[in-house]
């Protein structure tokens, strides 16, 4: 294992990349009481359409998701019982782009890893236990469709492209999901949930070799065939529909603009993309700002006004958004201060406060485990080092961020989403 | 940790951490929860967080924050039993991080003293332009609570089943306490309940505790102090011979099912250990039957509330469901009242309290709500005490607590097609 130390952020950590391609990263936390275990896969909603064995093939909607759900049953009978026993905390989740499962405990750590590991790579699917997760998985389809921020954001997604499958929602739909079947769940399993498409990631007072060890015992030999996957052609920078209105039992309206970017592809530069997008909108609309701190003041937003940028295969967006009595007016001043702050420049002296601000943000969240197991393993799937982030930081510049700005947030590039009460 | 007297009716608890990238303050006003100041102290801690005497607006606010690495100061307003709990949380990494070298913890302790008493004013009253926007926001904080379905249902179960004690008030008190308030008000309000009101202090982080207590007290020198209101003594009530049940309709595709239960139990820890078996997690039963083995809805569950000594069942089904998803909830109850259950249910609970109270040590809020509210009780049991309790429940005491909790309100938000 090649121990690395990053005094900056005050990290220690071993990495190792296993036989069997598995990417092993053990963030050390001595003075924790807690110990957790983060075993992802670059596989998510949006891989729908991939080659297998030199065929193409296309899956329905909300697989992914789906077959999160359905890897917690064992033919044993259900893994979150056996976490029960040692007292463990576990769960899943299912991004755009990765699916991962998640242990934390305070005792049992390696056989809990031993659980974890053994669930995730050996699949168990019935006709019967199928079916029946589909009344779980509708339930909760119509529980997001209820959802008004979850409808904002997916007609949005609507909005801003035309082919990219980030327009379709990961959990897919009431009609998607009836499509599955233990064997197309068995195809995909077998396609992504391969040693080399995942990572694992341990954090807490733990030993680095004894994972190395039982990661090899329990896991596959193989590595896996690398999964090419279609996302569609590649998106002009407009979108493909300027507005979406709806009506929802909101007690106030909603709105959230988008703006799409070209994504950085991977590397350094994805990473430094992130920080730039995050001092852009810190620069247009954070809470410091000379736009944010007006609008609040004059009663026009308030404290729910935000948003940030979203960087995914193919797709790229910055999104704002908020509850506020009148969206128009608010998008209106959006625009107009970004063409500001194209123009004349952001204020020398703010932009050196909102670079401290940004980078305490950046500290802060690496307070919790799961921030830093996500960042870790999207490092690795995207190829850079995330607690290098602050020599990256350094490199962003006020003639970035104005560029950036100028470029992205603008009429051309922007779609609409609305929710009004009913 | 130790919780010390700072000065008269303020305490002070210092929990000293290495493992933090930030530091963590507190400062907590503790009052009993009533109707008429609910929204009052609500208000005040959001009027307050809009600017001080030395930063006296936003942007003044904002630019200290930023140069502070991003610090954070936010107002809070939680209910612990029959009491509002409200102030201020506030955190800055931790010097160790700064890359100019410089020491945030006094730039902040300062900041958090002067936003708690010496206030941006305006003739000597609270900025009435602040106390107007936020009168505004907080309504539409307050409305906006039916955006979340299922937040809403469990805020209408609360409020139809304690519809006479002070429990069924919301944190933030109701839309028509919220709108009445003037700056005439809020103003007398900040002078009368900041010297009586006890105030709890905290700190966790990486600094030695005598230098949290001097930048603490010189950052609160100018708090006034005088007269005395104590914290409220939570009250029980038996539940009615016959449930109620209150129904509504809204345009929703999935209906929220809350049920309200009165435990007479004494036995806070067997009834902790009832309620974890009971709905405490994706491993109760209401959980793995309701959900998994019935699949009758999405999210089932429960919580206990040791203060008040409630169970609160809430969980999202097909409107049409309604009939079996009730039966079933009260089925797994009766269940437990048996004591029909697996041996690794009874001891997953017992590790998933343990692992619960000892994961609070690696996280400054929990500690700090479970200090905060511990202070307002009046109860010193520490994390690892009450642990120590749970581990010495037997079976036999959670049938007992299970068989002490009695339904009072069923509350069914349904779709408007069902």
């Amino acid at each position: 294992m090649t121990a690395i130390e990053y005094p900056r952020v005050g990290e220690n950590i071993y990495r190792q990349r296993l036989d069997n391609g598995l990417e092993l990263v053990v963030v050390s936390k001595p003075l924790h009481v807690k110990s957790y275990a983060f075993f992802a896969v670059r596989y998510g909603g949006m891989d729908m359409r991939f080659e297998l064995n030199g065929q193409w093939l296309d899956t329905p909607a909300g697989i992914a998701h789906y077959l999160e759900h359905k890897m917690f049953d064992t033919e044993e009978g259900n893994v979150l019982q056996e976490f029960a026993k040692n007292g463990a905390v576990d769960n899943a989740f299912t991004s755009n782009a990765m699916t991962a499962y998640h242990v934390e405990c305070t005792e049992h750590f390696y056989d809990n890893l031993r659980l974890l590991l053994s669930f995730v790579s050996v699949p168990y699917f019935t006709e019967e236990s199928v079916k029946k997760e589909q009344g779980i998985i509708a339930q909760e389809i119509r529980m997001i469709e209820d959802d008004p921020e979850w409808r904002i954001y997916a007609n949005l997604m609507e909005c801003l492209y035309q082919d990219s499958p980030v327009r379709i929602p990961i959990a897919g739909t009431v009609d998607s999901i009836r499509q599955i079947t233990p064997q197309t769940l068995y195809d995909c399993h077998r396609a992504f949930y391969t040693p080399g498409n995942m990572t694992l990631v341990c954090v807490g007072n733990v030993d680095p070799d004894k994972i190395a060890a039982i990661a090899e015992e329990i896991l596959p030999r193989e590595s896996g065939p690398a999964i090419p996957r279609d996302y569609g052609r590649t998106e002009s920078m407009s979108p493909v529909r300027r507005e979406f209105h709806r009506k929802m039992e909101v007690s106030m309206p909603m709105f959230l603009l988008g703006c799409k970017f070209v994504p950085a592809e991977s590397g350094d530069g994805y990473l430094r993309q992130g920080i730039l997008g995050d001092l852009a909108c810190d620069a247009l609309f954070g809470g410091s700002s000379p736009l944010y701190t007006r609008l609040y003041s004059e009663g026009v937003i308030n404290a729910s006004l935000g948003g940030n940028v979203d960087s995914l295969p193919g797709a790229a967006y910055l999104y704002v958004g908020g509850d506020v009595k009148d969206p128009a007016r608010v998008v209106d001043e959006l625009l107009a201060e970004a063409r500001r702050l194209g123009e004349e420049g952001v204020d020398e002296n703010f932009f050196r406060q909102i670079q401290r601000a940004a980078y305490g943000r950046m500290i802060r969240s690496l307070n919790t485990f799961d921030n830093i197991a996500i960042s870790m393993s999207e490092g690795h799937f995207r190829n850079f080092d995330y607690f290098r982030f602050p020599e990256i930081f350094e490199t962003v510049t006020k003639a970035d961020v104005e560029a950036f700005l100028r470029e992205t947030v603008t009429e051309e590039r922007a779609a609409l989403s609305i929710i009004e009460p009913v | 940790m130790t919780r010390q007297l700072l000065t008269d009716n303020v305490f002070l608890t210092c929990v000293p951490a290495e493992k933090h990238k930030t530091g963590f303050f507190s400062a907590q006003m503790t009052v009993p929860l009533s109707r008429e100041t609910a929204s009052l102290n609500a208000l005040l801690v959001n009027v307050l967080s809009r600017g001080t005497a030395r930063c006296p607006n936003l942007q003044a606010l904002g630019r200290e924050l930023d140069l502070l690495y991003g610090a954070r100061i936010g107002a809070s307003v939680r209910r612990s039993g029959e009491n509002q709990i409200f102030g201020f949380g506030a955190s800055c990494i931790d010097d160790r991080y700064v890359p100019t070298g410089e020491s945030l913890l006094e730039p902040m302790a300062r900041l958090m003293g002067e936003i708690l008493c010496d206030p941006s004013l305006v003739d000597g009253r609270l900025n009435p332009l602040f106390v107007n926007n936020e009168r505004e926001n907080l309504v539409d904080v307050i409305r906006s609570i039916i955006n979340d379905k299922r937040a809403y249902a469990a805020q209408r179960l609360r409020e139809e089943m304690f519809r006479d004690e002070p429990y069924g008030v919301s944190r933030a008190g109701s839309v028509e306490t919220a709108e009445a308030i003037t700056t005439e008000m809020l103003d007398g309000h900040y002078r009368s309940i900041l010297p009586q009101a006890r105030l709890e202090l905290f700190y966790c982080g990486s600094a030695p505790e005598e230098k949290m207590f001097d930048a603490f007290r010189k950052a609160l020198a100018g708090l006034p102090r005088g007269g005395r209101l104590e914290p409220a003594v939570t009250t029980r009530r038996p539940a009615p011979e016959k449930y109620r049940l209150v129904t509504e309709e809204m345009d929703v595709t999935q209906g929220k099912l809350c049920i309200g239960f009165r435990s007479s139990s004494e036995d806070v820890p067997a009834s902790i250990m009832m309620n974890t078996m009971y709905g405490g997690g994706s491993n109760s039963k209401l959980f793995l039957n309701v959900r998994e083995k019935l699949s009758l809805c999405y999210y089932a569950g429960s919580s206990y509330d040791r203060r008040k000594g409630v169970v609160l069942v809430s969980s999202g089904i097909a409107p049409k469901n309604y009939d079996p998803a009730v039966e079933e909830i009260m089925a797994q109850l009766d269940a437990l009242r048996r004591g029909e259950w697996e041996d690794w249910e009874f001891t997953g609970a017992k590790s998933a309290l343990r692992n619960d109270l000892r994961t609070i040590d690696d996280s400054p809020t929990a500690q700090e709500d479970f200090i905060i509210s511990q202070a307002a009780a009046g109860s010193t049991e520490t994390p690892q005490e009450m642990a120590a309790a749970i581990e010495a429940v037997t079976p036999e005491r959670v049938i007992a607590a299970a068989q002490a909790v009695r339904p009072d309100t069923i509350y069914f938000l349904k779709g408007k097609e069902a």
